[in-house]
């Protein structure tokens, strides 16, 4: 399998403090705080007891500020702000709203803010948000007003790109996996499920198509432009032309320079395959990513393949992969871990966190080598994020 | 006129289940309580100014969707939330 030469990465120091995760369900939000070992953990919530939350991320500009994206049952979608960690919490004054459609014209509706994204290093106070149906925000105020990046919403192809309510998920379709080049605050790239991986370069003005190579088994022809279905996006922070996705039909490596997805799953277990939704990144080392492989054979159950929950890691780009269930259940373990679902801290080894369907969160405190379930009996988990607090 | 708020949204009205409104349409009584409880209007009004799928609104008893019903001072409106779903 070709490889570029390993990028030229410096690595910064493993991280020393506590870590948090901040841990998004359907029935509300919940902050863990770990000691200094990561053996013991103090779970702090639920915060909007009986929202659905999609979405909690910590702003690490300032390491401080939280916001969180919430529907509540029936009524419509908001985001939330808190600048002191969560005891006090702001609405929005304006959330991810599409425009009014001119008169006698159908006008889309946001149903749920799905996916935040803190702005550039260099662009304090600016977050992104993606919502379901497709839709692109931005903030310029730290959450509390948000605008439509027409660049995305308004473009000529949005129709021909997302498809219709047919092509998204169950849940609906979704934008999601907001990504910023850390070199180029103008540099962006989303995740449209479906529709595939877009790139802007001039901050969300215009935006292209990057699936080259990339499968769409669900199309008349697999490899299109666009309409592919990537579940999770990720760049790496320290490689940034390092791009990884846990796709629809598979696990994809791209080297940005050179443009095209390269399929990294096909040297999984052909037992388990190479379907799922989340991929997780080692810190410090663009080589090393985490996935976690869910059943997607004949009707998608959407478990963990034969009721056998485990993580594989790559250690080398995807040339090979190790199982890694140590700690989870041997057998009838069907739950499933979602895209904003796992995550790593930023520790030495590092630390690997993940949330399940069944309301569990499990913690490896050695790379995935040995998990601990940490909490239970949570609802139904969305996202996990680890962060280290100020 | 009198407003009817259900438990779902009583936080934006500091847990009052009744509150007061102006206004001479359905919209007009919408745009009033937001002024009076920021927020309030979107999780009820979609940004087409639809009334979300779930939210039902009676006047007077009688079910209204319109946004252009109008209103009277001495109405009274009933704001409803569903209660399907898991």
């Amino acid at each position: 399998m070709k490889r570029n030469a390993q990028p030229q990465v410096t690595s910064p120091k493993p991280a020393t403090g506590s870590v948090t995760l901040l841990v998004a369900t359907r029935k509300g939000a919940f902050i863990l705080k770990a000691d200094s070992t990561r053996r013991t953990w103090k779970t702090r919530g639920p915060f909007f007891l009986g929202h659905i939350v999609h979405h909690l991320v910590l702003d690490p500009r300032d390491r401080r500020t939280l916001l969180l994206a919430a529907r509540t049952g029936h009524l419509g979608p908001t985001v939330f702000r808190s600048a002191d960690m969560g005891k006090t919490w702001k609405e929005a004054t304006r959330p991810p709203a599409f425009p009014k459609a001119p008169e006698g014209q159908k006008g889309r509706v946001v149903d749920h803010t799905f996916w935040l994204t803190p702005g550039h290093a260099s662009e304090p106070g600016v977050w992104y948000a993606g919502t379901s149906p497709q839709g692109l925000f931005r903030s310029d105020n730290a959450g509390d007003t948000w605008k439509p990046v027409s660049g995305f919403n308004d473009h000529p192809l949005y129709t021909q790109w997302t498809g219709g309510d047919q092509d998204g998920t169950p849940d609906g379709p979704k934008l999601h996996s907001i990504l910023i080049d850390p070199r180029d605050a103008n540099h962006l790239y989303i995740g449209l499920s479906s529709g595939g991986v877009f790139e802007s370069h001039d901050r969300g003005k215009d935006w292209q198509p990057l699936n080259a190579g990339c499968l769409a088994l669900f199309r008349p022809d697999p490899y299109p432009e666009y309409g592919h279905d990537p579940h999770c996006v990720r760049l790496h922070p320290l490689a940034p032309d390092i791009l990884y996705q846990q796709n629809h039909c598979g696990i994809y490596r791209m080297d940005r320079t050179e443009g095209r997805w390269e399929r990294i799953g096909t040297r999984m277990p052909k037992s388990v395959g190479d379907i799922g939704f989340p991929m997780t990144l080692h810190p410090r080392d663009p080589d090393t990513a985490w996935v976690f492989p869910m059943d997607g054979t004949e009707v998608w159950p959407r478990t963990s393949p034969g009721g056998k929950p485990a993580t594989y890691v790559t250690r080398n780009a995807g040339r090979t992969w190790q199982r890694q269930d140590s700690g989870l259940p041997q057998s009838q373990g069907w739950f499933t871990v979602k895209r904003q679902s796992m995550s790593a801290d930023a520790h030495q080894p590092v630390g690997l966190y993940f949330g399940t369907t069944s309301g569990e969160i499990w913690a490896s405190r050695n790379e995935g080598d040995k998990w601990t379930c940490i909490a239970r009996h949570l609802p139904h988990i969305y996202a996990v994020e680890a962060v280290e607090l100020a | 006129m009198k407003v009817q708020i259900p438990p779902a949204l009583r936080s934006y009205t500091d847990g009052q289940s009744e509150v007061q409104a102006t206004g001479t349409s359905l919209a007009g009584m919408f745009a009033d309580l937001d002024r009076c409880y920021p927020g309030i209007r979107f999780r009820m009004i979609d940004e087409q100014d639809a009334i979300r799928g779930h939210i039902r609104v009676f006047v007077n008893g009688a079910a209204v969707r319109a946004m252009d019903t109008p209103l009277r001072a001495m109405d009274e409106v009933m704001i409803v939330q569903a209660l399907s779903g898991g």
